[in-house]
């Protein structure tokens, strides 16, 4: 079955660091007696890891491009968290607002950023790490080192969760809380959670049905109805016991639901869409990419001025989370956007990687910090376990690369 | 006494589907300026690889003697103390550093590994002297001009107490003042310090002025050596280079010509790094509809510069002239308003500029015409699987699939998907720009048929070719070009290699 081999081979990276996370949440579930995955802990650690998915995905463009970095975002992020400070604290203006302009400001940094770096060809290195010195100091002047604090939908985007419409008795036969020994077993079932779970992943599963059929009708090449069905029995599974493990605790975060959609749109527009294509093909081989008549210059400026649009999201978040406009805020956000991403695959040459591997490599960087901090490892050692994790993820990159030559 | 310096007996050396060179024996005598001719092709180079450990011993068969010794040369260090040095067409030197610095680049003098500068500065100055370069030797590499560059690199070869040096081409980039000086200061060189040289040259008034003698090169087989204490004429040298025969290399065709598809008029272009340098002088071509045209000439005639500004401007600056398209005069200021116009440039760099090696057959096969496989802004990658599947089978591009990623295809079914590229973007005009480079005869075979093809759906076919033989047997109608000008215009019929060479070499003489 030549079949099989190929699509093994094709998407082996993907599952390998899916491997890669699911060992690492096994084994700090285990050195924290279980702790780590309590759904309390689990709702977190989305919540917590947020930032770095939200930047990682930004970051991946760049990276794709040709190897390139924003070294900014971290400041950015700041900068925009002085914005919501400075709109909604000091002016007053109502929140949805203050939102709107701060996520703006965002965009507005990345724009300017891809101007130079586009059109003035100032290396995105040089440029970036201007701009990190830049929107930490406006962060500073607006702030004036003052801590100013947020509220309303701040704290609703940064904390909340969708109200529950009907919770329910958690039904002894699904009392997983006795099983796992949780100290404060939960009593209640977020009914919303479990429902928006459902309906999801069934229309999900339904799209993969429906996509096969269409494309088998219109004669097109179709992948084997086992790994078809293997693919969505698992799919399936897994958002339904993810969405019960989140409805024993508080239930649907909306945190999370800003990363699915920035997920969803962002896998959309990496690999349907014809920038998402000439992004891969530029990183790949820059002269070629020109002369099939693509205009890198303009791919740059989306990239970094989408670079700013995401930090602004993500510098909202943050702001939203610690429910305050500090001026502290965001040290070396650019760092672990950047690790996720080398950790998900991405070629430190450009033109691989992707934004599944984005995310999975943010939820890695996520789980080793919040596990090692349960077990009390000091946050020193922390630091040097995510330098060996990043190095030898890339590591572990070439040596695959050289064995299997081009992959 | 040694008659001989230098001794490469037998020496035959394959790379993957191509025998470069087979059993060239090449002999050099103590004190001569030996000049090495042949086509583009012919291994000239690839023999001078070979000698200076480019190519390492055992990478070729063949024995090498230098000075009566056996030399098994396994890195460019190991000749270069044996008292070799060569110095390629590409010069070697490091522009931000000063010509003394430049000259003991890799061979400084020092005392326990520090610089010793005044050494460093008596010893370039001596030098300096030697190949007559008056500027002083604290001026930067980039403030000189090409001429002066290879006089540093003369320079730099005497440092290494070089005996035997081989130029690449050396006045190639020359205009004719530094190339006369050039060829003054090699044959004071040999005669004063009885300096041994090997000169690869295209330009054969030059090699018939200063060489003793001339070894022909053709088809990576030694051919013959001419003594030339007694001058002999040109045309006796092109004989040796050309006077290969012709046989069923090409596929049986009849074109279906029609009118005139696309015109180029007084189309002038300058360097993009010199703009006063004008690269392509006030060019005139007109193509027809399919119509093969070949533009012959040597590396360096513009052939490539001209077709790349042709190309949205993608090569040079201060472009100035008309291009007409079915009659209507079209203005492209970049690549993608090229191709939108139905222009299409198949890059003689393919490994460099042609595909994109991490992405798969199919995709690279779309690149340049997705919008074709996009409804609405979703690029549909059903229909680019069955386009790549199409073409995969359409020109037999040997592959697993279409999955299959395009490094690791072999050179010819890489040109295979360049060219599927381009055709899938449907262009009326197609630049083909050394479409058989590094591709092995079978290969080659399929790729022509590719050609025709397209000539006979009526489209024209601009054909750049280094390779006389394959212009010869391919094209309708050829125009020679020399030094960024059209040196001549004939019916491919009415051509041969003869006639090609001497006007392109008489072209240039005149100047």
């Amino acid at each position: 079955m030549n079949n099989i081999k190929d699509i093994v081979n094709r998407n082996i990276r993907q599952y390998g660091m899916l491997f890669a996370l699911v060992v690492i949440v096994i084994f700090f579930g285990v050195v924290t007696g279980g702790r780590l995955i309590w759904p309390r802990n689990v709702s977190m650690l989305v919540r917590q890891n947020a930032y770095v998915l939200i930047l990682a995905i930004g970051m991946m463009f760049c990276i794709l491009t040709g190897g390139n970095v924003d070294l900014s975002v971290g400041s950015l992020v700041a900068l925009v968290s002085a914005m919501s400070g400075l709109t909604s604290y000091n002016l007053g203006l109502p929140t949805g607002l203050a939102i709107l302009i701060s996520v703006l400001t965002g965009l507005l940094a990345g724009i300017w950023q891809g101007f130079w770096i586009a059109y003035v060809k100032v290396p995105p290195f040089i440029t970036t790490l201007a701009g990190m010195l830049i929107f930490r100091g406006i962060n500073n002047i607006i702030l004036d080192g003052k801590t100013l604090p947020l509220t309303g939908l701040y704290i609703t985007i940064g904390t909340g969760s969708v109200p529950d419409i009907a919770p329910q008795t958690v039904p002894d036969f699904l009392h997983i809380g006795d099983l796992l020994k949780l100290q404060n077993k939960p009593e209640y079932l977020n009914m919303t959670m479990l429902l928006v779970g459902l309906t999801l992943s069934t229309l999900y599963v339904l799209f993969i049905i429906l996509n096969r059929k269409s494309k088998k009708k219109r004669g097109y090449e179709v992948a084997p109805l086992w790994s078809v069905v293997t693919k969505a029995v698992s799919f399936f599974i897994v958002i339904n016991l993810f969405s019960y493990w989140l409805a024993m605790d508080e239930g649907l975060p909306i945190m999370l639901i800003l990363l699915v959609a920035l997920y969803a749109i962002y896998t959309f527009i990496a690999t349907k869409t014809i920038p998402g294509r000439h992004i891969y093909a530029m990183g790949g081989n820059l002269k070629a990419a020109e002369l099939s008549g693509i205009n890198t210059r303009r791919i740059m400026f989306l990239v970094y001025a989408n670079m700013g649009l995401l930090a602004g999201v993500a510098g909202v978040v943050t702001a939203g989370r610690s429910m305050a406009a500090s001026p502290n805020v965001g040290a070396n956000f650019e760092l672990d956007a950047i690790g996720a991403c080398f950790i998900g695959g991405a070629s430190a040459y450009g033109g691989i990687g992707t934004i599944w591997g984005a995310v999975v490599g943010a939820f890695i960087m996520g789980v080793m910090n919040n596990g090692m901090s349960m077990i009390g490892l000091d946050v020193f050692l922390q630091s040097v376990a995510k330098g060996l994790v990043v190095l030898l993820a890339v590591a572990f990159d070439m040596y695959s690369k050289s064995k299997s030559r081009l992959g | 006494m040694l008659e001989y310096i230098l001794e490469m007996i037998n020496i035959t050396k394959e790379f993957p589907g191509v025998t470069a060179l087979s059993n060239v024996n090449f002999k050099v005598k103590k004190g001569e300026i030996h000049a090495l001719v042949g086509e583009n092709g012919a291994g000239k180079s690839t023999l001078m690889s070979v000698l200076s450990g480019i190519y390492p011993y055992g990478s070729y068969t063949g024995s090498i003697l230098f000075k009566g010794k056996e030399c098994r040369f396994r890195h460019i260090r190991d000749s270069e103390e044996a008292g070799i040095a060569i110095i390629h067409q590409e010069l070697a030197l490091s522009p931000y550093m000063s010509i003394a610095e430049n000259i003991f680049l890799g061979n400084e003098r020092a005392k326990n590994g520090v610089i010793d500068w005044d050494e460093t500065n008596r010893e370039a100055i001596r030098l300096m002297k030697q190949v007559g370069l008056k500027d002083k030797h604290t001026t930067r590499i980039k403030d000189l001009g090409v001429g002066k560059q290879q006089l540093v690199e003369i320079a730099k070869a005497l440092a290494k107490n070089c005996e035997l040096l081989i130029l690449d081409e050396p006045t190639a980039a020359l205009n004719d003042d530094d190339s006369n000086h050039l060829l003054d200061l090699l044959k004071r060189l040999n005669q004063e310090h009885g300096l041994t040289c090997i000169m690869i040259s295209h330009k054969l008034h030059e090699v018939i002025s200063i060489a003793h003698s001339i070894t022909v090169l053709r088809d990576g087989k030694t051919i013959e050596t001419l003594d030339n204490t007694e001058p002999v004429s040109e045309n006796r040298i092109i004989r040796g280079m050309v006077g290969r025969e012709l046989t069923d290399r090409f596929p049986k065709h009849e074109p279906k010509i029609g009118g005139i598809g696309f015109e180029i008029k007084n189309w002038t272009v300058h360097d993009p790094l010199d703009e006063e340098r004008v690269v392509i002088h006030n060019v005139n071509m007109y193509f027809r509809k399919g119509e093969i045209v070949g533009l012959a000439g040597l590396m360096g005639a513009g052939r490539t510069e001209l077709a790349m500004s042709i190309f949205g401007r993608a090569y040079g600056k201060r472009i100035s002239g008309t291009l007409i398209k079915d009659g209507k005069e079209i203005t492209l200021n970049n690549i993608g308003q090229a191709i939108a116009n139905g222009i299409a440039y198949v890059t003689e760099d393919r490994k460099g500029a042609g595909l994109v090696h991490i992405m798969d057959i199919k995709k690279n096969i779309t690149l340049a015409n997705l919008k074709a496989i996009t409804r609405g802004s979703v690029i549909n990658e059903d229909e680019e699987i069955v386009v790549g599947k199409t073409y995969r089978e359409r020109f037999s591009i040997k592959s697993s699939g279409v999955f299959q990623k395009a490094g690791n295809l072999s050179g010819g079914n890489q040109q295979k998907v360049v060219l599927s590229k381009w055709i899938f973007a449907s262009p009326d005009v197609l630049i083909l720009d050394e479409p058989t480079r590094g591709i092995d005869v079978g290969a080659k075979y399929e790729i022509y048929k590719i050609i025709l093809e397209l000539a006979d759906a009526g489209k024209c076919i601009i054909m750049i070719s280094s390779e006389l033989p394959e212009i010869l047997g391919l094209t309708d109608r050829l125009y020679i070009m020399n030094e960024g000008r059209v040196v001549g215009e004939m019916e491919t019929s009415q051509a041969t290699q003869v006639d090609i060479m001497s006007t392109i070499i008489k072209s240039s003489g005149g100047r």
